[in-house]
């Protein structure tokens, strides 16, 4: 059997055990079963590393006969750490809600473990209609969940995120039926191969259209400006485990999509589009940044930073080269854990304070030096400081687009200096100063939660060795594949 | 003509057998009514009608094994009969399940309920198999008359009353052109007989521009009945105003029925002209859609924004009635099973919510349900993530192919904006979601035992969507078979 598909099936089984176990077990069951899932994923990594360049663990399979939808599934070596990553932080999500999650627990954990079911079913689809039913089928569990457990306007929230993304992916089903008009087929590596015999081709105009109505609905996820509007409202609003979660796995629900589709089905469009998509990109990161800064409340400001960050990971994208591709990618992962390690640290100073106004607190180095170290460190790495995880994708992403167009570099780089200024003088503000209160200190199983993602920054800044070469080759066929060697390379 | 072929044959009546079946055990209800006391529990009564409705429904695949033409070509029994028998069939025997519990709530106690169920079925069949006009028009009139007094049962209730006078006058009004359309046909071919119409147009021997307006003339009478914008004023008021469980039958039964004729007689007769008539049901799928959506959107009345929802979804199968295609045909076919059961599903937990008297109809009044009922609020909540049409469900399966014959027909721009439709339509569904898991409760007084046949109804409509939403086959591959139509 499969590991990939059980991987895939296991968290829906545990959804349904979660909704019919009892209650008060239901918060250990999905601890312990997501953290089996996470075993489980990891399994997957020797055999796809030994062909990181192709798809592996394929289960290929008829679904519906007409027309034909397959259950075609599998990971190369881009979307294998994606997969996983999910996986990852679903078990920190379900720990880090033990404590602030208190009425209708049992409906919680399950909605994690569905939302776990539409996360790898997304990053592992390998047909069009399948991937867009777990795509749509993600947005249900998370608007439970900012809605349920969410602040003071989570009804708004929620509902906004449902609508927009909804919105967004619409139009990509009116262009995922229009290939299939032209190929005959849901089936991706089907598309792509008949793209390369020249059996199916897209007029400019065509594929112009079809590469925006992909783009808009990924745009809407990421999200690439001037569509963030939901995402503040969407992450200051949530529950921490929903945030983390947003700004962790569900933004790079987008970034991945432009790259396994955007990128891979329509090279030439991606192509001409890029200065604009770069423009956009550059505006969001700098955008980001200087909201970021001006920020009074410390959930908004870590999401306004993701919208710079992410920024990067587009810029990357359209850069169009190795260097780009595999920084965005690198970068995808970066993010994930050192911005999923600030909102679980926020969710821990939330918990003492019952606040996410910077202005209440202040000086918290000195009763708590050990929460203020660990602070420190996810605030540097979200920085780019060297020998830390988002140094290396920031620097591979700058790289690619120097080679690109020197200027979008420049520009790009305005992001790397706002973001020091932005996060040091939030951990100034929190940190340093005078002591104002008692406050406690990380507590042994707040220690249990951040530490595996302190280990994994300091990892992925040091040893890039252990997940570069995977990515570089999953990046290598797309970028050599006939099609998009005449349509990407030519920019250089 | 020939006297043998004249009277009918055994086989004429087994085609028929569904809505025979339907008839006699009307007639035997009216009797078993008149014999019981006027005092006396009537809900067996509702257990007779229900074994009526299974016996009709077993009888569809009888008439379904003796394909042809029955009564000189007046009835057909081809799949396309049996797809959409079977279907309103369904909607009935939910209605009768959910209504005997409800009757007894509200006091309205009479057998007359049942029989009329019965006949407004047996109408509906007649207008599923219906393969002439006069055909469809009895079947209409059968199901109409039925309907109107289902819409006004509760006879001391206002709301009711006004609601079934509306439907009943502007039923009337919309049966007067599909009528006159029918007598202009008739007067340039010559005939009733869909096929023979069909072929005195095709053969170019009558006066086409008057065939035109007469289709124009039976399209607006239709379009009345499937609610289609702008012929749908009525739909609202009748739908808020009827008794729930009428309300879940209105807007899935007849309307199924009268999509069964629609595609009927617009793909048999007048397929020579479909070209003329494409723009307009484009424009018609439009502004159905948008009306529909639009008008849901500020309703805060449960009732009466599933009544505009069900303009919206009438909106999303007239675009694959505009593809004019046999693809388009098993998409509306699927989706209008689908619609039957995620819209029953929904009046059916209304139904019960409600109340005495059906006083709690607002979304306010859900609010809370997860916490007070959560397997009556997780039914409910598949019924609407369907209509939303979340992937996993049938309603997404229903657009999809919708969609999907839509765009291989090249409707484009129609597609878009059907699907942006969609999006919007989120958003009133939402705010039912919303209601029921993301608020407290008013009120902290227990809920009352759910009747067994509205749980019966919700359980059965929400695997059939689950189920729909995973193994569309089962429904379309059928569809698809019997997509086509005797010419």
């Amino acid at each position: 059997m499969n590991i990939l598909a059980i991987l895939l099936l296991l968290p829906l089984i545990g959804f349904a055990a979660a909704l019919v176990l009892p209650a008060a077990v239901t918060k250990r069951f999905v601890l312990g079963f997501s953290l089996l899932i996470f075993a489980v994923s990891l399994l997957l990594i020797g055999t796809t590393m030994q062909s990181p360049g192709g798809m592996t663990w394929v289960t290929d399979t008829a679904w519906i006969d007409t027309p034909a939808i397959r259950f075609h599934i599998g990971v190369d070596g881009a979307s294998l750490w994606l997969v996983i990553l999910s996986a990852f932080l679903i078990p920190i999500a379900a720990y880090i809600s033990q404590r602030t999650i208190v009425h209708r627990q049992k409906e919680f954990y399950a909605y994690l473990l569905l939302l776990e079911f539409g996360l790898i079913g997304v990053f592992s689809s390998l047909d069009l209609l399948l991937y867009y039913v777990f795509w749509e089928v993600v947005l249900v569990p998370m608007y439970f969940l900012i809605g349920i457990w969410g602040g003071e306007r989570r009804i708004y929230a929620a509902t906004k995120f449902f609508v927009y993304t909804m919105a967004g992916s619409m139009l990509m089903l009116v262009a995922i039926l229009y290939i299939y008009t032209k190929a005959g087929t849901f089936d991706l590596p089907a598309i792509l191969l008949q793209m390369e015999a020249g059996k199916v081709a897209f007029t400019q105009a065509e594929e112009l259209a079809l590469f925006l109505a992909f783009f808009l609905a990924f745009a809407v996820k990421v999200p690439i400006f001037p569509l963030h509007t939901w995402l503040p409202d969407a992450y200051a609003e949530a529950p921490t485990a929903a945030t983390f979660l947003l700004a962790a796995v569900m933004s790079k629900m987008g970034t991945y999509s432009l790259l396994r589709f955007n990128l891979n089905l329509f090279p030439k469009a991606s192509h001409d589009c890029a200065p604009w998509i770069v423009v956009l990109a550059i505006i969001g990161i700098v955008y980001g940044a200087l909201v970021a800064l001006v920020q009074p409340n410390m959930k908004r400001l870590v999401a306004y930073s993701s919208i710079s960050h992410l920024g990067f990971v587009v810029l990357g994208l359209f850069s169009g080269n190795q260097f780009g591709l595999d920084g965005a990618v690198y970068q995808m992962l970066c993010h994930a854990i050192s911005t999923g390690a600030l909102f679980i640290l926020i969710g821990f100073l939330q918990e003492r304070k019952q606040s996410l106004e910077i202005a209440d607190f202040g000086g918290l180095a000195t009763p708590a030096p050990n929460f203020a170290i660990v602070f420190l460190v996810a605030t540097l790495a979200s920085i780019g400081l060297p020998l830390l995880n988002n140094f290396v994708g920031e620097f591979l992403i700058l790289q690619g687009a120097a080679k690109a167009n020197i200027w979008w570099a420049a520009f790009a780089a305005l992001g790397v200096v706002l973001s020091a200024c932005y996060m040091l003088w939030f951990y100034q503000r929190t940190f340093l100063g005078e002591a104002k209160a008692a406050f406690t200190d990380l507590r042994p199983a707040e220690w249990l939660t951040i530490t595996p993602l302190l280990v994994l920054m300091l990892w992925m800044g040091i040893f890039t060795q252990t997940w570069l070469p995977g990515i570089s080759a999953s990046n290598k066929v797309l970028l050599e594949r006939p099609t998009s060697k005449i349509a990407l390379q030519v920019a250089q | 003509m020939n006297p043998a072929a004249f009277y009918p044959s055994a086989v004429d009546y087994l085609r028929f057998l569904p809505e025979l079946i339907l008839t006699i055990g009307g007639v035997l209800l009216l009797v078993l009514e008149a014999l019981t006391g006027d005092n006396k529990d009537k809900t067996s009564l509702g257990y007779v009608a229900i074994a009526v409705v299974l016996g009709a429904m077993f009888a569809v695949p009888v008439a379904l094994a003796n394909p042809g033409t029955s009564f000189n070509g007046m009835l057909v029994s081809d799949g396309f009969a049996a797809f959409f028998r079977m279907v309103t069939l369904l909607v009935g025997l939910f209605t009768l399940l959910c209504s005997t519990s409800y009757l007894s709530r509200e006091k309205a106690n009479s057998g007359e309920f049942y029989l009329l169920v019965l006949f407004s079925l047996a109408g509906q069949g007649i207008m599923a198999a219906s393969n002439e006009l006069i055909m469809v028009f009895l079947g209409l009139e059968i199901a109409s008359i039925s309907s109107y007094v289902l819409a006004g049962f509760l006879r001391d209730d206002k709301r009711g009353s006004e609601a079934a006078l509306k439907y009943f006058l502007l039923g009337s009004f919309a049966t007067a052109f599909l009528l006159y359309g029918i007598s202009w046909i008739y007067g340039v071919t010559g005939a009733t007989n869909l096929v023979a119409i069909r072929e005195s147009l095709a053969a170019g021997t009558s006066g086409n521009s008057m065939a035109v307006a007469a289709a124009a003339l039976m399209m607006i009478g239709l379009a009345f009945k499937v609610s289609a914008a702008p012929f749908q004023v009525w739909a609202p008021d009748v739908y808020q105003g009827a008794p729930a469980p009428v309300s879940g039958f209105l807007s899935a039964g007849p309307k199924a029925a009268a999509f069964a004729i629609f595609l009927r007689i617009f793909q048999t007769s007048f397929e020579s002209f479909s070209s003329r008539y494409e723009p307009v049901l484009w424009i018609l799928a439009l502004a159905t859609m948008l009306v529909g959506n639009f008008s849901a959107l500020w309703q805060s009345n449960v009732k009466r924004m599933l009544a505009y929802s069900s303009i919206a979804h009438a909106g999303y199968v007239l675009v694959a009635v505009t593809t004019n295609s046999n693809v388009g045909t098993a998409a509306a076919m699927f989706y209008l099973a689908a619609y039957a059961l995620m819209n029953f599903g929904a009046f059916a937990a209304i139904t019960h919510l409600a109340g005495r008297g059906e006083s709690h109809v607002t979304i306010d009044d859900l609010k809370g349900l997860a916490s007070k009922q959560p397997v009556m609020a997780g039914l409910l909540t598949v019924c609407l993530l369907s209509l939303t049409g979340v992937p996993l469900t049938a309603g997404f399966f229903g657009k999809f192919y919708i969609f999907k014959a839509a765009i291989d027909n090249h409707l484009y721009w129609l597609s878009a904006l059907g699907l942006l439709n969609s999006a919007i339509a989120a958003y009133y569904y939402l705010r039912v979601l919303s209601a029921m898991y993301m608020h407290d409760s008013k009120t902290t007084d227990h809920p009352e035992p759910v009747p067994g046949g509205i749980q019966l109804t919700m359980w059965v409509s929400a695997a059939g969507i689950l189920t729909l939403g995973v193994f569309p086959g089962l429904v379309l591959d059928y569809a698809n078979r019997f997509a086509t139509f005797v010419k």
